[in-house]
């Protein structure tokens, strides 16, 4: 490590990447395989589709798809811990029982009457905008995409 | 390579790869039998001349194409589906917006009743089962214009499925030959409209306005039963006129109160279905049937050619005719669907099913929906055809047309001449007008008491029907003048004088000795030269049918 510090900060930024990169990848494999083995502890029934691990393109995936950043090995261990702990809802014997809708499901949906009771607010809900041209919202055009997997940082912030 | 010209066309379901050597010698190229489904250039192949087919050349294929459509169709309502802000056309950006629409932290949905009441006529004019309990969802995507994140709307248990809609497409050259289909729908559901978002190129942003954020959408889903533009345009057209007919929704394409996506896929007949591809942003009657024909035609293109299709999104540029992959869509979409934690089910009622002493604005009763349904467009061209004795095309033209039918029920009220002279005078005649100056029927210079009074007159004789259209014409330049007037102005009355018309017929012939001979030897054209030399000299204000009827007579004498 006293190594890098002396290094040219390019240098420096390239074997940082390199190092976490491999820290990771052996992270994961060690993971993965006690986390393996403490769940097929609780569970009775193989599911085919969970190989019993969160692997790198699943996060990726959900990284696009809710534009969070997992940002760390323990979110991702977290992750995992929580995807275990709801697992355990297998042990119960559901066979028969008709599955809920929501908790909410035997309330009463209200229904409104169609009348304009809202509304003319501009100015007000402008303020909460970055940017505004002319009474509209400002926003970037079209979604900018996130940077593939091997072009991004595993982990800028641990 | 000689320049090979590829020629397609809709043979029923098949669509048929033709290829024609344009340099041939032999025969002036191949034809394709199925001419009829280029109506109104509505095919991308419109400017090549159709010529016919007998037997085909090397390379034919036979290719089906599968088309299904998603169409939003825009509530006719006052205020949102989830929120009390107005829904308008056009209003100052972001002035119809609630803080529920603008997705700002604290805000819930209240579902609007009249939303769920239009959905359950329009589930019902479409023949569908209507759930009793339907459930709402949410959509998850990141869009600027889509300021929660997501959109409320029933994929698990929508509001309506399994219906059917009829539409007919001609199926010849001419307008009689149609023929009726029929394709399924497959569900109906609410959900919510998205802002709009205007591209600022130049500056590289766009501008979000949320006026048109959590309106109410019906989407209609129909499965993919059609197979060719322009029977995908004619089902389309026929859910606007049902959509307007209950009031549900204006339908106005140019409006963006209809939207329609289309899903395309070819395949050879007997083998599964091909991937499909989905063309989006379809906003108007006369590129639906464009577009879809060009992807299919591209579809083939590119299978012919050994290439593989991807599942992708397009959309069509109308100024190119083309459809182009869309940015920001690539792969398939994860929706994440979820049930929509802040709405309970959705449970509507028949009258066997209401509860007693229930509150009448809390509960909707579909029974009573139905009983109060609105005429719908087949049964009302139904009627015209049994109440006016007119022909099936003409009875889906008048329906076609804005305001046309209006007109025609409002000439027939103030005529005495026949059904079958109105139908004529108001399809051929006032419709031709209306379309040679591009004018919609409520501009028309011609009101329906005018030509009610028109045809009055050419009811009782009083005018030659070559007059009434002279009369039309003035109608149409000048307005405020009755027929009246300009008949009296013009001096086109028919002469009304028996004896002085058979006068004036003794004298020609008279003068015109020749002519009688040829006639009295049984040449027909004879005759015809006499009233012509008659109808000259009395100006035109003879009938030539009475002019015909007094020669004979008087040549028998």
């Amino acid at each position: 490590m006293s190594s890098l510090l002396s290094a040219p900060s390019a240098l420096r930024e390239d074997a940082l990447r390199r190092l976490k990169r491999e820290m990771w990848a052996r992270a994961v494999k060690l993971g993965l395989r006690s986390w393996v083995g403490w769940r097929r502890g609780f569970t009775s029934k193989a599911d085919p589709q969970r190989s019993g691990r969160v692997t790198a393109e699943v996060i990726e995936h959900l990284e696009r798809l809710a534009l969070v950043d997992f940002g760390s090995l323990e979110a991702v261990a977290r992750l995992e811990k929580a995807i275990a702990f709801a697992d355990r809802l297998r042990a119960v014997d559901t066979d028969g029982v008709e599955p809920m809708e929501s908790v909410l499901e035997d309330r009463c949906l209200y229904l409104r009457s169609d009348n304009v009771v809202e509304g003319n607010c501009a100015e007000e809900l402008l303020q909460n905008a970055h940017r505004v041209v002319e009474e509209y919202f400002v926003a970037p055009p079209g979604n900018i995409s996130l940077p593939k997997q091997d072009e991004q940082e595993p982990f800028s912030h641990i | 390579m000689a320049a090979l010209m590829l020629r397609w066309s809709c043979l029923g379901k098949r669509w048929v790869l033709a290829c024609i050597d344009g340099g041939s010698r032999h025969g002036r190229g191949a034809a394709i039998g199925l001419t009829s489904r280029r109506k109104r250039g509505q095919s991308s192949v419109a400017q090549q001349p159709l010529i016919a087919v007998q037997k085909s050349r090397k390379g034919e294929h036979e290719w089906a194409a599968v088309v299904g459509l998603e169409i939003h169709a825009q509530i006719s309502s006052n205020s949102k589906l989830f929120s009390g802000s107005q829904v308008h056309f056009a209003a100052p950006p972001n002035s119809l917006v609630s803080f529920f629409d603008a997705s700002l932290p604290g805000t819930l949905p209240v579902l609007n009743r009249r939303c769920v009441e239009a959905a359950v006529m329009t589930g019902l004019a479409l023949n569908c089962r209507i759930n009793k309990k339907s459930l709402f969802d949410r959509k998850h995507y990141f869009y600027a214009d889509l300021p929660a994140g997501y959109q409320i709307t029933q994929q698990r248990l929508p509001i309506a499925v399994n219906g059917s809609l009829a539409y007919s497409v001609s199926v010849g050259k001419k307008p009689s030959q149609v023929s009726t289909r029929t394709v399924r729908i497959k569900q109906i559901q609410l959900e919510q409209d998205s802002g709009k978002s205007l591209h600022d190129e130049p500056r590289s942003q766009t501008l979000i306005d949320l006026n048109r954020a959590g309106v109410g959408l019906l989407e209609v889903v129909l499965e993919p039963d059609m197979s060719c533009g322009e029977e995908a345009a004619s089902a389309v057209r026929e859910l606007q006129l049902i959509l307007q007919a209950l009031g549900t929704s204006q339908a106005n394409m140019a409006e963006g109160q209809l939207r329609v996506d289309a899903n395309i896929s070819v395949h050879h007949p007997g083998e599964p279905l091909g991937v499909r591809t989905e063309v989006k942003n379809l906003n108007s009657a006369r590129f639906l049937a464009k577009a879809i024909d060009f992807e299919i035609k591209r579809q083939i293109h590119e299978l012919e050619n050994g290439r593989k299709i991807l599942n992708e999104t397009r959309s069509f540029d109308d100024k190119l005719g083309c459809t182009m992959p869309m940015r920001d869509k690539e792969g398939k979409q994860d929706y994440r669907f979820m049930p929509e934690p802040n709405l309970p089910p959705l449970l509507l009622y028949d009258t066997a099913s209401l509860p007693p002493g229930a509150d009448p604005q809390q509960v909707i009763n579909i029974d009573w929906i139905r009983e109060r349904l609105p005429e719908l467009p087949g049964k009302t061209r139904e009627k015209l055809i049994q109440q006016y004795g007119m022909l099936p095309e003409h009875s889906f033209t008048l329906l076609n047309e804005v305001g046309l039918l209006e007109f025609f029920q409002n000439v027939i009220k103030e005529t005495r001449a026949e059904p079958k002279k109105v139908t004529s005078w108001v399809l051929n005649i006032f419709l031709g007008f209306l379309k040679q100056q591009n004018l919609a029927v409520n501009e028309s210079p011609v009101t329906p008491s005018a030509l009610a009074e028109l045809l009055n007159l050419l009811d009782r004789k009083a005018i030659s029907s070559s007059a009434a259209r002279q009369v039309f014409e003035e109608l149409w330049q000048s307005k405020g003048k009755t027929p009246s007037q300009i008949v009296s102005e013009k001096k086109l009355e028919l002469m009304q004088d028996q004896e002085a018309l058979e006068r004036v017929c003794h004298t020609v012939m008279e003068g015109h000795p020749q002519v009688v001979m040829d006639m009295k030897r049984g040449n027909p054209r004879a005759i015809n030269k006499l009233i012509g030399l008659v109808r000259k000299a009395t100006l035109s204000r003879a009938d030539p049918t009475v002019i015909k009827e007094i020669l004979e007579r008087k040549l028998s004498s």
